[in-house]
């Protein structure tokens, strides 16, 4: 039995941060127009790419598939709205790496009609859970937190759970998508808890929310109230960033530890992000796949922060646009917030199902990182640290590209909440570094693979090349001895056979089948049995 | 005098018995070493080493006929890892056998191919499909980008491409060593 | 519209070597006052000189290694290591003794290690000990305390021209001019079988930590204080070294207290604070890890005490810290915390 603590926990480390949410909270969230052209990536999860199932001069209406998952941990895509799809080519993605992926481009007909998904269920709360799933999957839903692991995988977690913990920390700064949600779908939030409790057929619930927003807090408690709901317990953890990473949140709720490279199913819990959750209640309960997601859209550099309704594939330009365009003081553009967002490098790039924010900064919000000192090892990351790492050690060995070492001191035990790189007086890049070496021991990991696969395929090689001379030998060898067997053994018995070969054909021009079979017999005799035995051999 | 000898003697003999002992005791087992190379080596099967092979050049470092730097695709890193195994000094590559270059695969020019399959021949680790008088094509997951089909292609189709960066497979650059993180000024 | 990118996180920093190196020589201020109070215008000098000597060598060194010299000079490492290193020195020191001290420091302790965050021992206790093996004469020249004896005291002229040109006021001999550090002379007295309610009958003993040094003491505290308020240093550090200190002198206390000196002398005399919140927390050359601190500073302050009592030097603060630098990175490997989501060890 899991216990939720009366008193949830302070994690360890960490770093109080100027929350800077109200900006964008101060009007009420709305629906951004529909753009123009939409670009939507077949990869906006953790997983495979999604397969298209569209062709360029294809019309589709909202909601239709335009690509499906093939692999488990996949997702499919759908059309945000109506339209007609006029390019299926290579565009720039948000990704740290400023590469480009494949994505449909849809020229909306400014309809919006939709298509019927087959999603809706009638009665949900009775529905088998594998029936829900399946739907969830066929949704395209994701973790809307920012990760974007496809949602019907987690909630298959393959062993009884017995805690549903819904992530609605939102502990990073300037995002304010969930709490929006919250205070104002409140009803669609808790539709999709219950729908997940259901389908995970989990015993308890527990919200986690931030004690820095009381108004989300008073939101679900009358939104519980009202929907009769006493199972679902509601929670608010200190205000630390990052208590809303999962493993952190559980540790706050449950003062349970995660274990490290496990999964909360391990402990028998599932973590979902309260976004999703709504996700599915709309998939579930309207009909609507995944084609739309509410994002933070704040900082200086823009001049009406808000929360918006976004269809997946809008520009973020569009976005912008749509908030009253930039400020003269923007000079950077995220996505996500400002402690683990992703730097983008121009504003063509659509949103995508886990663009929680798009952070526009002035120089102030973000100044240029100050040039990099020596590491003084005074520590102050390892104060910090949410997974008590040595980050100090960590920075050392990646920093010297020592892959076994940075392994030994757990790297990958690192979420990248930037914590100790914000503390360091030295203004080391530390996250980079740690990525860095992550991705190293990735390919590293990938040339291993393949260095086995080449040895392996080359060790087969050898062994055929080997046996095929060896049969080829055989077969020279047996020939010879074919040949010499067979000639001298006396004249008057090739003679013989000559004579009764001759023979043979002239009876042969009489009767046809008699001749096919002697001339066979004949062709038979000159090739020599060799040639046979070789053949069997094969 | 005579003490001293008798004492140092059995001192000697004693620590003897201890060592041989903990020798046969604490026995290290491993992969003989001819395994333990090989799997360092890059599995180019390219031969720019001379040999046959990556075993091969395994069989021969082991046996001494050959040095660690000889194995071009593999780089500074091979010989810095072939130099922690068997305890030397790493040296530089040698240039006789080439230059370490970023991985290249071969792709063939569809459109000029002839299907002769002396690549098919050529290729080291079957990485290329392919029958006579069909067009040949190479599965890039299995080419090691080892050179050796381009060669023997009598209409000179085969050419070695630095694989395209995808997102999959990008790696984080190393700190400082851009001035713009991001690789792209993209559409 | 096209933005510049750079690698998350992103918020302003508020934090900075410079200013890490600025709080500490802030801290120092109060202890360096009350050592002027009691000990008259040579600490000044030692200060002056010590640090222009360590801010020049640090110069120096820079140019030659082809460094940017401006933002690492304005790091204050070089000018924190020349403090510390004046802040330990007699004060009756001729000038040429901070000065070598302060040089020995930079360029061989700091810079041939790598400089700033590569040099495994503390540069301001290298200085100080090469300085006490190759001048014990010259590192025993303390004063009187200022209000200990009313005959005479040195004025400034007379500091001066003692340091800089080695005349004596007219009239005086050098050993008229200089008197035993309470440590110094505690170890004399038991040496000569004196015990410690004896030794400690005179004026020097001050209240508990000798006369003058217990204020400097305390003032160290105060500064070192605010420090960890600050969040400058971490408490690991000194509490270990007090705590073991403490620890140690009380027990010995306890067991015989006429041979060994009390607790509250070990910690209110010689260079106690001053070591244990200003230069055992050197973090270059500390153990990094939270238990592992702990660990570090109580070995300083278990070696402190030995060498102050069985040892042949009457303070130990900078034995005691560059051994336990050569021991930091064995305790920095024994004592990793246990990871987020590992078991226990």
């Amino acid at each position: 039995m899991i216990e939720i603590l009366e008193q949830p926990r302070q994690i360890f480390g960490g770093l109080r941060l100027a929350a800077n949410k109200a900006q964008s909270l101060r009007t009420p969230l709305r629906s951004a127009p529909l753009p123009e052209r939409l670009i939507v990536p077949l990869s906006q999860h953790i997983g495979e790419p999604a397969e298209t199932l569209v062709q360029v001069g294809d019309k589709v209406l909202k909601g239709q598939p335009i690509a499906r998952s093939l692999n488990y941990i996949s997702a499919p895509v759908h059309a945000p709205t109506s339209g007609t799809v006029t390019d299926i080519g290579e565009y720039a993605v948000p990704h740290p790496s400023g590469l480009k992926a494949t994505c449909v481009v849809i020229h909306a007909d400014g309809a919006d009609r939709s298509a019927d998904t087959g999603l809706k269920m009638d009665d949900v709360f009775c529905a088998d859970p594998a029936d829900i799933r399946q739907r969830v999957r066929e949704a395209g839903i994701v973790g809307l937190g920012g990760a974007g692991f496809p949602t019907a995988v987690k909630l298959n977690p393959g062993r009884p759970v017995e805690l549903l913990v819904i992530n609605a920390a939102e502990c990073e700064p300037y995002i304010s998508c969930d709490e929006a949600l919250m205070c104002e779908r409140t009803a669609e939030v808790i539709d999709g808890v219950r729908i997940m409790r259901h389908a995970l057929q989990a015993q308890q619930v527990v919200i986690g929310v931030e004690d820095n927003m009381p108004r989300a807090v008073d939101c679900l408690r009358r939104g519980l109230e009202a929907a009769g709901e006493r199972d679902i317990r509601l929670l608010a953890v200190p205000t630390v960033y990052p208590a809303g990473g999962e493993k952190q949140l559980i540790y706050a709720l449950t003062g349970k530890e995660i274990p490290s490279q496990g999964l909360p199913a391990d402990l028998g819990m599932v973590c979902h992000n309260v976004g999703t959750a709504a996700a599915v209640a709309r998939a579930l309960l309207q009909g609507e796949p995944l084609i739309s997601r509410i994002v933070t859209i704040t900082g200086a550099g823009v001049s009406q922060p808000c929360n918006l309704e976004v269809r997946i594939g809008t520009p973020i330009a569009d976005v912008i646009a749509s908030c009253g365009g930039y400020t003269e003081q923007a000079a950077h553009l995220l996505m996500g917030g400002p402690m683990m967002g992703i730097p983008l490098p121009n504003d063509r790039m659509p949103v995508i199902k886990t663009s929680n924010c798009l952070l526009a900064a002035s120089v102030e919000e973000i100044p240029p990182p100050p040039a990099a000192l020596p590491c003084i090892r005074c520590a102050r990351c390892t104060e910090v640290c949410p997974a008590y790492l040595l980050p100090q050690q960590l920075f050392w060995y990646a920093r010297s590209r020592d892959f076994d070492k940075v392994q030994d001191y757990n790297l990958f035990d690192c979420i990248e909440c930037g914590c100790c790189a914000r503390v360091c007086p030295s203004h080391i890049p530390l996250v980079q570094y740690y990525r860095f070496a992550k991705t190293e021991i990735w390919d590293l990991e990938r040339q291993r693979t393949k260095a086995d696969l080449a040895r392996q395929r080359h060790e087969f090689r050898v062994e055929r090349l080997e046996r095929e001379k060896k049969a080829l030998e055989e077969r020279r060898a047996a020939a010879k001895k074919g040949l010499a067997a067979r000639p001298k053994s006396g004249d008057a018995e090739a003679k013989k056979a000559e004579i009764a070969a001759a023979l043979a054909r002239v009876k042969g021009k009489k009767t046809q089948p008699a001749t096919v079979s002697a001339m066979r017999g004949s062709a038979d005799s000159e090739q020599g049995p060799g040639s046979d035995t070789g053949s069997d051999s094969r | 005098m005579l003490t001293a000898i008798i004492a140092l003697g059995t001192l000697a003999a004693v620590f003897g018995l201890l060592l041989g002992y903990s020798a046969i005791r604490f026995r290290v087992e491993g992969d003989p070493i001819v395994e333990r190379i090989d799997a360092l080596l890059p599995q180019t099967q390219c031969g720019q080493c001379g040999f046959a092979g990556c075993r091969p050049y395994a069989e021969a470092i082991a046996g001494g006929e050959a040095d660690i730097n000889q194995c071009p695709p593999g780089g500074d890193a091979g010989i810095q890892a072939l130099a922690e195994l068997l305890g030397v000094e790493p040296k530089p590559l040698n240039a006789e056998h080439g230059e370490h270059t970023e991985l290249r695969l071969a792709v063939i020019d569809e459109q000029t191919c002839i299907g002769c399959t002396l690549c098919i021949q050529a290729c080291p680790v079957d990485a290329i499909l392919g029958a006579a008088k069909q067009m040949h094509t190479v599965i890039a997951s299995e080419c090691t980008g080892c050179d050796l089909c381009v060669a023997p292609c009598p209409v000179d189709c085969i050419h070695m491409l630095a694989p395209g960066q995808v997102i999959a497979t990008w790696k984080w650059p190393y700190p400082g060593s851009e001035q713009r993180l991001t690789a792209g000024d993209s559409a | 519209m096209d933005f510049p990118t750079q690698s998350s996180p992103y918020l302003p920093v508020d934090n900075g070597v410079g200013r890490l190196m600025a709080r500490v020589s802030v801290a120092l201020l109060p202890g360096a006052l009350c050592l002027f109070w009691f000990f008259g215008w040579g600490v000044v000098f030692n200060l002056l000189i010590s640090t222009l000597t360590a801010l020049g060598a640090e110069a120096l060194m820079l140019l030659l290694r082809r460094r940017p010299v401006k933002a690492s000079l304005l790091d204050g490492s070089a000018l924190l290591t020349g403090l510390l290193l004046a802040l330990t020195l007699p004060p009756l020191a001729p000038w040429w003794l901070p000065m070598l001290g302060a040089g020995f420091a930079i360029v061989v302790a700091k810079h041939l290690y790598g400089g700033l965050g590569y040099n495994p021992f503390n540069p301001a206790m290298v200085g100080f000990v090469v300085l006490i093996i190759s001048f014990p004469l010259q590192m025993t020249l303390w004063p009187p305390p200022q209000g200990l004896q009313h005959d005479y005291a040195l004025h400034f002229g007379d500091t001066l021209q003692l340091v800089f040109g080695g005349t004596l006021p007219e009239g005086r001999a050098l050993d008229s001019l200089t008197m035993a550090t309470p440590l110094d002379n505690a170890k004399t007295q038991f040496g000569l079988d004196y015990t410690w309610s004896e030794i400690t009958a005179t004026p020097l003993f001050g209240r508990f930590g000798g006369y003058g040094w217990e204020w400097i003491n305390l003032a160290y505290l105060a500064g070192g204080l605010w420090l960890w308020r600050k969040r400058a240093i971490q408490w690991q550090i000194p509490t270990g070294m007090l705590g073991a200190l403490f620890t140690i002198a009380l027990l010995f206390f306890i067991a015989d207290s006429d041979s060994f000196g009390s607790p509250l002398f070990h910690l209110f005399s010689g260079a106690t604070m001053l070591g244990a919140f200003f230069i055992a927390t050197d973090p270059v050359s500390a153990a990094t890890t939270p238990r592992g601190r702990l660990y570090y500073g109580a070995g300083i302050g278990v070696l402190t005490y030995a060498i102050r009592t069985w040892g042949g030097y009457p303070d130990a603060i900078a034995f005691s810290v560059l051994l336990m630098n050569m021991a930091a990175p064995t305790i920095d490997y024994y004592t990793q915390p246990r990871v987020f989501g590992h078991p226990d060890k």
